[in-house]
């Protein structure tokens, strides 16, 4: 994963609510089996509305996404966090975001900031004309008008954002444990250790 | 042992903590893990370029069926039907691929026991009470029907769990969602989930399991709690939860993968035991009269968007949050509907039953049911019923119900997610409508610009009888 601490930038203005996996990228993008190039399909119904600020030349590459409440609800498809990726977003602020794409967000280095609806409010009209910067390590939103939000953030996803730490070689590192859960649930628990099929 | 009463949940959690780290994250161990096509290719990519192996192969399940078509699949000399669409025979060979070099176990495309993974899961045992058990896909919440601690997972964490079979989880918080009373007749599983969401919204379970507790659970026959906890994820929350009891065990005995002889006796023992504790802590509920509930669908582009099937479309203006309203102007629009509107007067052209929520033989029968003797309408021009696998479709056929789906003019198909999701040929075309046994409503999801109205199997069978959206008690 590629360490991020910084974002720094324009940032869409979307704000709608309840924008579930479907709408950032739609299932007849996911018939692929790489990560790349799914930027083209992210948003893909809300481009073709009038207006739209996915189409506005203002936000073109912008690396900010702001949205509404319950962000990334609906499918788990990791494919959503790649499709912000490929379009260049690796930030996304919204007053709260579905559990499981907060998760994906992060194994891909994307920052979800949750801050409150007034401040989405304020950082809406700013991003409009105006760059917002995002600083992961003071945890802090700040604006050229001098305003300054700051966000929580759990501090172990903080850690590896910062240090692009990849997960699944920390967890290879608890080898030890993980034997001696698999050891302990084949006498407590066996018929959960291991599977056998019937012929 | 800890004397503090736990809930169902907290006692899965405690079972399979591998490491507690000081801020109350926990890696968790994963007992079983069920693979598809669509979000597992990168994941074995990540492992095959870091050179890394799958830890338990003998853990894992995999079964294609997101963009399998549900057409025939063999000619009439047997011979295999190539998939026309050129990326998705990809994906479905990347499957075959992978699983075969990670030494995992494939119920392949033409195996007679293929279907949707959150049907295969509990229909071969595979899936247990007291089990963590994920997959690369929301609708995972599925499997907590039989007592699971059931989740979906992003394909990051696909990988994760092929090489570790463990996943670093922060505890959630736990969500009772009681029902009190019975049912009254003519209303099914999947009007209780819809109202249920309607009640409580789709970010409610943001950051929860909801544990369903009441006796309108304990009464459903299994069949029905795997659809409640289908639907758990449209209420936000990662995970439902039912505990599981004499009728979940007598489901899974001598299923392929079930646990048998001293171990099935060990099982239902630790099973039993699992029940949320009088006086355990949930923390929040919610209370829902059962007797309030009718058979029920939704009007907009959310599974929170619901209405008794004898109401009308709301008015943006009825609801108090001015986002609410706005979201709602946009939901009617896209749908094609006017406030006031009755909804047993609005017209379908398409049915669809099947998908993870309702293919299982239960929910065909009570959609047979209603078809028998009867003929769809002149104004539908595409109803398909889609069993949820191999084995249901043999059940259904060795109970008739084929004949009956297609004497009233329905196409009977080969398992498969089919129109849930429009990634498959099964879609639904631009400003059409559907009456559907599927679980999301959201824009374009059928297909692009679709219009989807979720539904029972019971009620998608008399919307496809009557052409319009109707009350199927009128019909009984």
């Amino acid at each position: 994963m590629k360490a991020i601490n910084h974002v720094a930038g324009r940032a869409i203005p979307f704000g709608r609510k309840n924008v579930d996996t479907d709408v950032v990228i739609p299932a007849h993008w996911l018939k692929t089996i790489t990560r790349e190039g799914l930027g083209r399909g992210a948003f893909e119904a809300v481009r073709k509305e009038p207006g739209n600020v996915f189409e506005d030349p203002e936000y073109a590459g912008a690396p900010i996404l702001i949205a509404g409440d319950n962000f990334g609800c609906g499918s788990s498809r990791e494919h959503a966090a790649w499709a912000l990726l490929d379009m260049g977003v690796t930030c996304v602020i919204a007053p709260s975001f579905s559990d499981i794409f907060s998760g994906n967000a992060f194994k891909n280095g994307i920052l979800t900031v949750a801050l409150p609806q007034a401040a989405i409010d304020r950082l809406m009209v700013v991003a409009k004309t105006d760059p917002i910067d995002i600083d992961l390590e003071t945890q802090s939103v700040t604006t050229p008008f001098q305003d300054r939000f700051t966000f929580a953030i759990d501090a172990f996803r903080k850690h590896c954002l910062l240090e692009g730490l990849d997960e699944v070689g920390l967890t290879l590192a608890q080898d030890t444990a993980i034997a001696a859960h698999e050891h302990r649930a084949r006498a407590d628990l066996p018929f959960l250790a291991t599977t056998s099929r019937a012929a | 042992m800890s004397s503090t009463p736990r809930t169902l949940y907290e006692k899965i959690w405690d079972a399979h903590v591998v490491a507690r780290r000081d801020d109350g994250t926990c890696l968790i161990y994963i007992d079983r893990h069920l693979v598809h096509e669509v979000t597992s290719p990168q994941a074995f990519e990540a492992l095959r370029v870091a050179g890394r192996k799958v830890r338990r192969p003998d853990l894992a399940l995999a079964v294609p069926d997101h963009n399998l078509p549900t057409t025939a699949r063999r000619d009439s000399t047997g011979g295999k039907i190539p998939i026309a669409d050129v990326e998705s025979a990809g994906q479905l060979a990347a499957l075959t691929r992978n699983t075969a070099e990670f030494g995992i176990r494939l119920i392949g495309e033409s195996d007679p026991e293929q279907g949707i993974v959150h049907v295969i899961g509990p229909e071969q045992g595979f899936s247990l009470p007291g089990a963590t058990i994920v997959c690369g896909d929301s609708h995972t919440a599925c499997h907590g029907g039989l007592g699971a601690l059931a989740f979906g997972i992003g394909t990051s964490e696909v990988e994760h769990v092929l090489a570790t079979q463990t996943l670093l989880l922060t505890p959630s918080k736990t969500f009772e969602v009681r029902v009190e009373g019975d049912l009254p007749a003519g209303v099914s599983a999947k009007d209780l989930i819809l109202h249920i969401i309607g009640v409580v919204g789709t970010g409610a379970g943001t950051g929860h399991v909801i544990e369903f507790r009441g006796r309108a659970f304990e009464e459903m026959s299994v069949e029905g709690r795997l659809t409640v906890c289908n639907m758990a994820i449209e209420g936000g929350a990662r995970s439902g939860l039912i505990a599981p009891d004499a009728k979940t065990f007598a489901y899974l005995k001598g299923r392929p993968y079930a646990p048998k002889g001293e171990d099935w006796d060990k099982a239902v023992a630790w099973w039993t035991s699992l029940a949320t504790d009088p006086g355990a802590r949930f923390d929040k509920s919610v209370v829902i009269n059962a007797a309030d509930i009718q058979p029920t669908v939704t009007w907009g582009t959310s599974p929170e968007d619901t209405v008794a099937i004898g109401g009308v479309v709301p008015a943006p203006e009825s609801f108090a949050d001015p986002s609410k309203q706005e979201a709602a102007r946009k939901s009617l629009d896209y749908m094609g509907l006017e406030p006031g509107q009755r909804m047993d007067a609005i017209a379908v052209e398409n049915v669809f039953i099947g998908s993870c929520t309702n293919s299982r033989i239960e929910d065909l029968r009570a959609a047979a049911a209603v078809l028998k003797g009867r003929h769809k309408a002149a104004n539908v021009k595409w109803a398909i019923v889609v069993p949820g696998s191999g084995l249901v479709k043999a059940q259904a056929e060795a109970e008739g119900l084929d004949r009956i789906f297609t004497d009233a003019g329905l196409e009977w198909r080969e398992p498969g997610c089919s129109a849930c999701l429009a990634m498959n040929p099964d879609k639904v075309p631009a400003g059409e409508r559907c009456a559907s046994t599927s679980n999301r409503n959201f824009v374009g999801r059928q297909g692009p610009g679709s219009r989807t109205h979720l539904v029972s199997p019971a009620m998608a069978a008399a919307a496809a009888v009557t052409g319009h959206l109707t009350d199927v008690r009128e019909l009984t």
